[in-house]
């Protein structure tokens, strides 16, 4: 049996590692999006003033998008480095979205980023743009794939656990990509991404504007990240509301979660706008409601109701007597796999096998399991009630923090005013760290949520982890700790000073015409000297 | 042969292809790297090493991601075993592997000559100890791994870091440096031109040199190691775990496939072929025609230790039966099927737009263009 301490220590080190990867994925997403929005005004009017800016804020991405890819390269090793029975258990189904992201997405956008930054002089401007719209799609289609994983460990459809491997395998690749969970996902997630490059780019453009520099390529700058903001908040609230309606049917466990609620309660229920949760009670300690509002957000209806930790909890007492014959088959089967009696035994309790798992972190042999011990992994089945709560409510303040923020600064930026308002510039700067808090908590929301299942109601998180030493869990923790500390240090560094740089050329060139194209610019230019001092 | 055995060898042989992508593309950014503060002696001299792979090596990066997402998919059980297995080692890859994207990012956005000191260092190490990792790993395989299964496929590792450093992995750990340096050499002489031209080609003859040595080092030690022998288990295309079969360990077992088919002999061959030729080539500054043999000789060594392993893939040495074949640790057969596809229909469109960017990017880099023109240039 994993030593729990290595499981605390691995779900920390995964858990911190995404959440890092996740501080540069957003911008990444919308950023490459809006530039390749910029780009595609240059090349239509061919003012020159928009080349200018899609090579700022071009230059700005290649900071942030370092970072992501160093992090990423984390991410990608770390289930089968700390989750190493997970990906036995699941890697049939769950290691293919991981690598058709490689050779669908990243390669893509790997190989043309190169180009959106080196080709500027030896590809045409259709060429150039064409890159720049597939760097865009790239890191796009990259989450894609990425969300149709994480939602097979949210709603584990299409795939069947075998006993002859013991293993979860594929049955249907269509379930699988064509979850729903996966795609309200994907969409959430992307525009949520577009919403972070809107406020960034909005924000770094108000710092220009309150300061008077780079003034004409500033306010262009924040009128497009406005509209597209204003659009992109919009979807993200409409979308993250369709979330929550996919949660309610396969997670309820998530649901309850998310709005406190422990005792189920008749039609309509109410809303915990305020909750003080409290695990070991079982209760709230306090809470602020609104009457009938919660049959309205989650169910869309007066009649619906969200079930309570209590039904839950009893109905997983019922599942965990069913799951322990599966496991205990399972071992037969083990030894011997042409067991006929163990595998019918198996097929008629395979649906509850994942809970036969969980009660088996308190009855290993689960022999005699005593309903005390069931009662225990019964009350497991509720994720950290109080963080998934607030979590949920710190994402969707911000949402509607962001949307106001937007919609004012629309009205403004369309009346030509939006230099004048100096506390809306100002509070545009404040707003930058916002969606980064956002998407910080509702990844927390999604996978706190998830708990105590890496696979919903397949595999518990206890089982899931490699069978590490809590000496070498410590010492790769200590390392990733020690190298992301400076990595992050050195990357907001050198944002903040290419920010306050400022563009290289800028605003006085714009209204030019079209420019000639560019000769194949020289790589076989008259050799340079080859000089000994540095330079800037 | 059934459907299911013909898919486990296609994604073997695939895998190949794919370990294969990764030695020649990512190798070769990390040759340059490697030998960065060498060949460059100025700053505009590094600048320029850094800006020839520039537009590139993220895109040869993915080679890397995708090796590993591709054992994921196809062979997750040594995706699982492996990775964790080999934890400190797969840290220390990982840990240097992710310092690179910043130092190409971040190391000519300031002008301090410490900093970018600092930088180079970086280059210097995440470009060395991700090779040796890598052949390192391969050379592990030919002693075993020390792990064992308990009956639900929980792995247990008792090895320690220290035992994976033994002195076979240890020659074939830089035996795959020599390679990269040869190949990030030859790199180097295709974008620049002279002092940093003719230092470059030095040092790809000199990893070409080392290479065909401990090549042939590994070759006769191979004599000596204990190798795998399948006895019996279930066989090919059938769903089984590895707690199914048994194998016993004789020395020099590795070629016992190159003594069943003597065709084999001609991926060392082609190994020896491709490092003495891109030794030539480099001499005669013939870098193109260097650069396609040292790819060569990566398809060499490669497919020799694939074709000495087959059908394993991570032997045990805790207890040989339990050793993970491509048989029992392969993905079901519709996963394998849809991946076939999807690599079928991507990896050759993969070839082409990357052979389009290189077409793109192609020529010499000059000082010039890195001191006064591009401000986005490394
Ligand atoms: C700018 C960021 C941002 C904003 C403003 C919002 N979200 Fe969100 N939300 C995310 C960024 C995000 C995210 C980071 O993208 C998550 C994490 C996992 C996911 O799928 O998206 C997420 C997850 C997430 C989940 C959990 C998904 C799961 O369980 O798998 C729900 C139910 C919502 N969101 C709902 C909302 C609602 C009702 C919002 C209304 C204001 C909202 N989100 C605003
Ligand atoms: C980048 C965005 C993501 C963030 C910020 C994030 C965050 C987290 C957090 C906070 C946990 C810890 C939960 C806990 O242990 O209580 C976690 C666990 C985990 N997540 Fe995610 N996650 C992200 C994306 C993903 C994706 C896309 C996948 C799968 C493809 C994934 C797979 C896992 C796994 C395997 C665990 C460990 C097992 C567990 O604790 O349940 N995560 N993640
Ligand atoms: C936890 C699971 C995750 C894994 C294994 C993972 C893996 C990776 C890897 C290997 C890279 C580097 C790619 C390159 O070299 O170009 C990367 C970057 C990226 N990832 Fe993740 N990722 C995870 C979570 C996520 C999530 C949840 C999203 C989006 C919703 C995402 C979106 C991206 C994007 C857009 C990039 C490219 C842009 C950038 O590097 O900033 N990733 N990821």
């Amino acid at each position: 049996m994993i030593n729990g301490t290595v499981v605390t220590l691995s779900r920390i080190q995964f858990a911190s590692t995404a959440l890092y990867h996740f501080l540069f994925v957003p911008l990444t997403l919308g950023l490459s999006f809006l530039l390749a929005a910029i780009e595609t005004v240059y090349v239509t009017t061919g003012k020159s003033i928009y080349k200018d800016m899609a090579r700022f804020w071009g230059k700005l991405l290649m900071i942030n998008f370092a970072l992501g890819v160093a992090t990423g390269l984390t991410m990608e090793f770390q289930f089968g480095t700390n989750w190493s029975f997970y990906s036995g258990f699941v890697g049939d189904i769950f290691g293919a979205p991981l690598a058709i992201e490689g050779l669908m997405a990243f390669f893509m956008e790997s190989t043309f980023i190169g180009l959106m930054v080196f080709g500027w002089e030896r590809l045409s401007r259709g060429q150039h743009l064409a890159v720049t719209w597939l760097v865009a799609f790239g890191s796009n289609l990259s989450a894609l794939w990425i969300l149709v994983a994480n939602s097979f460990m949210q709603n584990p459809r299409g795939a069947a656990f075998d006993p002859l491997t013991m293993r979860m395998q594929l049955t249907s690749f269509q379930q699988l990509i064509f979850n729903p969970d996966a795609q309200s996902k994907f969409v959430h997630t992307s525009v949520a991404g577009y919403v972070t490059a809107a406020i960034f780019v909005a924000g770094v453009s108000a710092y220009y504007m309150l300061r008077n520099r780079h003034v004409d390529l500033a306010k262009r700058s924040f009128r497009m990240a406005a509209l597209f903001g204003v659009l992109a908040t919009i979807a993200v609230i409409t979308l993250g509301d369709a979330l929550g309606f996919v949660d309610a049917r396969v997670q309820p466990t998530k649901l309850a979660a998310m709005e406190a609620v422990w005792q189920s309660e008749p039609a309509p229920m109410p809303f915990n706008l305020i909750a003080f949760p409290s695990q070991a009670k079982r209760e709230n300690l306090g809470a602020v409601r609104v009457p009938y509002l919660l049959s309205l957000l989650v169910t869309h209806s007066l009649s619906g109701t969200v079930p309570g930790a209590d039904a839950l909890e009893r109905r997983a007492v019922q599942q965990i007597e069913g799951g322990i014959p599966a496991v205990q088959a399972l071992k037969v089967l083990a030894r011997d796999p042409g067991n006929a009696a163990a595998l019918a035994e198996f097929n008629a309790h395979r649906k509850d096998l994942g809970y036969g798992f969980l009660v088996q972190r308190y009855a290993p042999d689960l022999n005699d399991v005593t309903p005390a011990q069931m009662e225990r992994a019964a009350r497991d089945i509720m994720p950290p009630v109080a963080a998934v709560f607030w979590s949920f409510r710190v994402m969707v303040a911000l949402g509607l923090l962001m949307l106001a923020y937007f919609v004012i600064a629309v009205l403004y930026t369309l009346r030509n005013k939006i230099q004048r308002k100096t506390w809306l510039l100002k509070m545009g700067v404040w707003m930058i760290p916002v969606p980064f808090i956002a998407n910080e908590a509702g990844w927390l929301v999604a996978e706190l949520g998830r708990q105590p299942w890496t696979v919903f109601d397949v595999l518990p998180t206890w089982m899931s982890a490699s069978t590490h030493s809590v000496a070498y869990m410590a010492f790769s923790l200590i390392g990733f700790l020690v190298l992301y500390t400076a990595f992050i240090a050195v990357e907001m560094y050198l944002m903040v000073r290419a920010i306050k740089l400022g563009p290289a050329v800028h605003g006085d060139s714009g209204g030019a015409s079209a420019q000639p194209r560019p000769s194949l610019a020289p790589r076989v230019a008259p050799a340079a000297p080859y000089g000994g001092k540095l330079e800037g | 042969m059934e459907l299911y055995a013909t898919l486990q060898v296609i994604w073997w042989l695939l895998l190949g292809v794919l370990l294969m992508g990764l030695a020649v593309m990512v190798g070769m950014d990390m040759g340059v790297g490697a030998i960065l503060r060498y060949v460059g002696r100025t700053d505009v001299e590094r600048r320029i090493a850094l800006n020839i792979i520039g537009p590139h090596w993220d895109g040869n990066q993915v080679w890397f991601i995708l090796g590993g997402g591709a054992i994921f998919a196809a062979f997750p059980l040594i995706y699982a075993t492996a990775f964790s297995g080999f934890y400190v080692v797969m840290l220390l890859l990982l840990w240097t592997m992710i310092m690179r994207p910043l130092g190409f990012e971040y190391r000519s956005q300031l002008a301090s000559p410490a900093w970018r000191n600092v930088w180079d260092w970086v280059f210097l190490i995440s470009g060395a100890v991700p090779m040796i990792v890598f052949g390192a790993a391969f050379g592990n395989l030919f002693h075993g791994v020390p792990f064992h299964f308990t009956w639900d496929m929980t792995s247990y590792y008792t090895g320690s870091f220290l035992g994976l450093l033994n002195p076979f992995a240890i020659a074939t750990g830089v035996l795959a440096l020599s390679l990269s340096v040869t190949m990030g050499g030859l790199t180097v002489m295709n974008g620049a031109e002279g002092a940093l031209l003719q230092r470059a080609r030095t040092l790809a003859q000199l990893g070409a040199g080392v290479g065909i040595a401990l090549f042939a080092l590994c070759g006769i030690w191979v004599h000596a190691l204990g190798g795998y022998q399948l006895l019996s288990g279930p066989g090919p295309g059938v769903p089984q775990t590895p707690l199914q079969q048994s194998v016993a360990v004789v020395q020099g077992g590795w070629l016992a496939n190159y003594a069943a088919h003597p065709v084999l002999w001609l991926l060392p061959l082609a190994g020896f072929a491709g490092m003495a030729g891109a030794l030539l080539a480099a001499r005669a500054a013939r870098s193109h025609l260097g650069w396609w043999l040292g790819a060569l000789a990566w398809i060499g060594v490669i497919g020799t230790a694939g074709a000495a392993l087959f059908p394993f893939m991570l032997p045990s040495s805790t207890d040989p039966s339990m050793s993970l074949t491509l048989w029992n640790s392969s993905s079901s057969r519709t996963t394998l099927a849809w991946m076939v596809g999807f690599a079928v229909f991507f990896v050759p469109l993969i070839l082409w737009y990357t052979s389009w960017a290189f077409w793109v990017m192609r020529g010499k880099v000059t000082a010039e263009q890195i001191t006064h023109g591009d401000e986005h240039a490394y």
